[in-house]
């Protein structure tokens, strides 16, 4: 065990050893650009179907329904413009401006592309706010539906708070939307960004009714600057990034070969080591939340304890703010992450807690911890010992300044 | 975030914190939606020679790690000075004592002299 700590998993992953044997031949030796006729272009071109083949395999979907991109920014952003692209370039039809769905905890680069076409008055946007759990309500969505509305997007799993979104149900009643709608007219398209979901939950995507998924390598043990895209057949999108011909014309640009190599050996080994890993993980989760309510005084876990990803523990701490506490956790030796503004550079804390109701206070003061498969009991041991050192440090420096503030309120 | 050196030791072991029990001024600011609350305690004593002066100083925080480290710097600055000289610290030189705070953190998280000028001022009023 090296001596630092890291449980910022949901941030990024270290890539799997396996993954970078797999992908070393494809940096000097087999450099060619795939989309080239000779030797050196059909051995890149192998080597990225054969990655294709093990993530098609992972979704239960065919190869040419999913698109490589530069990472789950990238399947996102093309999933929300790329569809509305598609519905604005109909021809020989009335335009009625489109209705748009989203959650307002989505990470930024849906939400941020929702806001855009709003923006910009491409389309009409409702952003639901998932509940005090974190969680979205199928009647929430049943009642912002519009004859008009072409997109849903939904997270899988949300990324700060870990909390599981219902995406199966929430695809049933897509399919029982697009149903009765007429024949020809343009379908109610349902979007997933699945980024923090493919390690631990079933991402078959005919189970799941999405039409649209979007992923990560880096996340899954694999390398950053690549992801992928599912579109299922027949999902009216269009590319958003001019250039050459690559992946059945939906993305333009150069294939990163080895990155693309790198995904499709590391899915494939989450697929093989997914149960194993899931188990070993909740267990450890389950130790590291228990143990942090019990210990340290004044903490509470945030989002719905049952409905959450098996990685993900996230707490706000009673007058500690987070970026004080990352900073000390950080001189000892421990990496993880907070939603306090202070950290990021922005001015307002953390949206996703705010959508759940937390005062800003308790958003400033929430850190999150995120476990991995290298993840040990001992270093949970350490990091909650710690924990509790450094929120009563900083609660001396605090003293009463906050219950002061609001009894003068 | 890049802090200095400085920053640092000042929010690993900062000076003067704590509360005052019999202060003669106290000065608060900040808000919670920001994520900073700065409270000054000041203990005003009258010299022969140089008047009116801080003769001890507390400071309470919560806050990021900037925002302890200015409220501990200010305690340092404050310490000794007359209240016209208190009153003349500001921003900028808590942030050059400090040897720099990053942009972002100038403004949201720099506000140790506002909360020392309050304490002066509340001292003021009081003995109205």
């Amino acid at each position: 065990m090296s001596k630092k700590i890291y449980l910022d998993y949901a941030a990024t992953t270290p890539v799997d050893k396996e993954v970078l044997q797999e992908m070393l031949p494809y940096f000097s030796q087999n450099f060619g650009n795939a989309m080239s006729i000779h030797s050196f272009g059909q051995t890149a071109l192998q080597a990225m179907d054969e990655a294709r083949k093990n993530v098609a395999d992972f979704f239960g979907c065919s190869p040419a329904e999913i698109i490589f991109t530069s990472g789950a920014t990238e399947s996102n952003n093309l999933s929300v413009k790329g569809v509305l692209k598609s519905y604005c370039a109909q021809k020989n039809r009335d335009f009625i401006k489109p209705h748009i769905i989203t959650s307002l905890f989505e990470h930024h680069c849906v939400l941020d592309s929702f806001r855009a076409v709003e923006r910009e008055g491409l389309a009409e946007v409702t952003y639901i706010r998932p509940d005090r759990n974190g969680l979205i309500k199928i009647s929430d969505i049943e009642k912002a539906l519009r004859a008009n509305t072409i997109l849903l997007s939904i997270m899988y799993v949300n990324n700060e708070i870990g909390t599981v979104q219902p995406i199966e149900k929430i695809g049933k009643l897509v399919k029982k939307i697009n149903a009765a709608r007429e024949e020809n007219s343009f379908p109610l398209v349902f979007h997933t960004d699945a980024t923090q979901a493919i390690n631990y939950f079933d991402c078959n995507v005919s189970k799941l009714g999405v039409d649209l998924l979007s992923m990560s390598a880096h996340k899954i043990y694999g390398p950053k600057g690549v992801g992928a895209l599912y579109i299922r057949k027949g999902t009216p999108i269009k590319k958003i990034q001019e250039g050459g011909d690559q992946e059945y014309k939906m993305r333009a640009g150069t294939h990163n070969v080895t990155g693309i190599v790198g995904l499709g050996k590391a899915i494939e080994l989450v697929k093989k080591n997914k149960e194993k890993d899931s188990k070993k993980i909740t267990a450890l989760r389950d130790y590291l939340i228990e143990k942090v309510l019990k210990e340290v005084p004044k903490a509470k876990l945030n989002g719905s304890k049952i409905k959450r990803s098996p990685n993900n523990a996230n707490f706000s701490f009673d007058s500690v703010e987070g970026e004080g506490l990352l900073l000390s956790l950080d001189i000892n030796q421990i990496a993880c992450s907070t939603g306090s503004a202070c950290s990021s550079g922005a001015l307002s804390p953390s949206h996703v807690l705010l959508s759940i109701g937390l005062r800003p206070e308790e958003a400033h003061g929430s850190l999150r911890l995120t476990i991995g498969k290298f993840t040990t009991k001992a270093e949970i041991n350490m990091v909650v010992k710690k924990l509790k050192e450094i929120t009563e440090r900083l609660r001396k420096i605090s003293g009463t300044v906050l219950k002061e503030y609001y009894s003068k309120k | 975030m890049q802090y200095s050196k400085k920053v640092l030791q000042h929010f690993t072991k900062p000076h003067n914190q704590g509360e005052m029990k019999r202060a003669s001024g106290v000065g608060m600011v900040g808000n919670p939606v920001c994520g900073d609350l700065m409270k000054i305690y000041i203990d005003v004593k009258e010299d022969k020679k140089k008047g009116e002066y801080i003769k001890d100083i507390k400071f309470e925080t919560l806050g990021c790690a900037s925002a302890i480290a200015t409220s501990s710097m200010i305690t340092d600055l404050a310490k000794g000075k007359t209240i016209e000289e208190a009153m003349k610290i500001t921003r900028n030189d808590v942030a050059d004592a400090l040897e720099g705070l990053p942009p972002i953190k100038m403004h949201c998280s720099n506000l140790a002299d506002d909360a020392l000028h309050e304490a002066i001022r509340d001292y003021q009023n009081k003995k109205k």
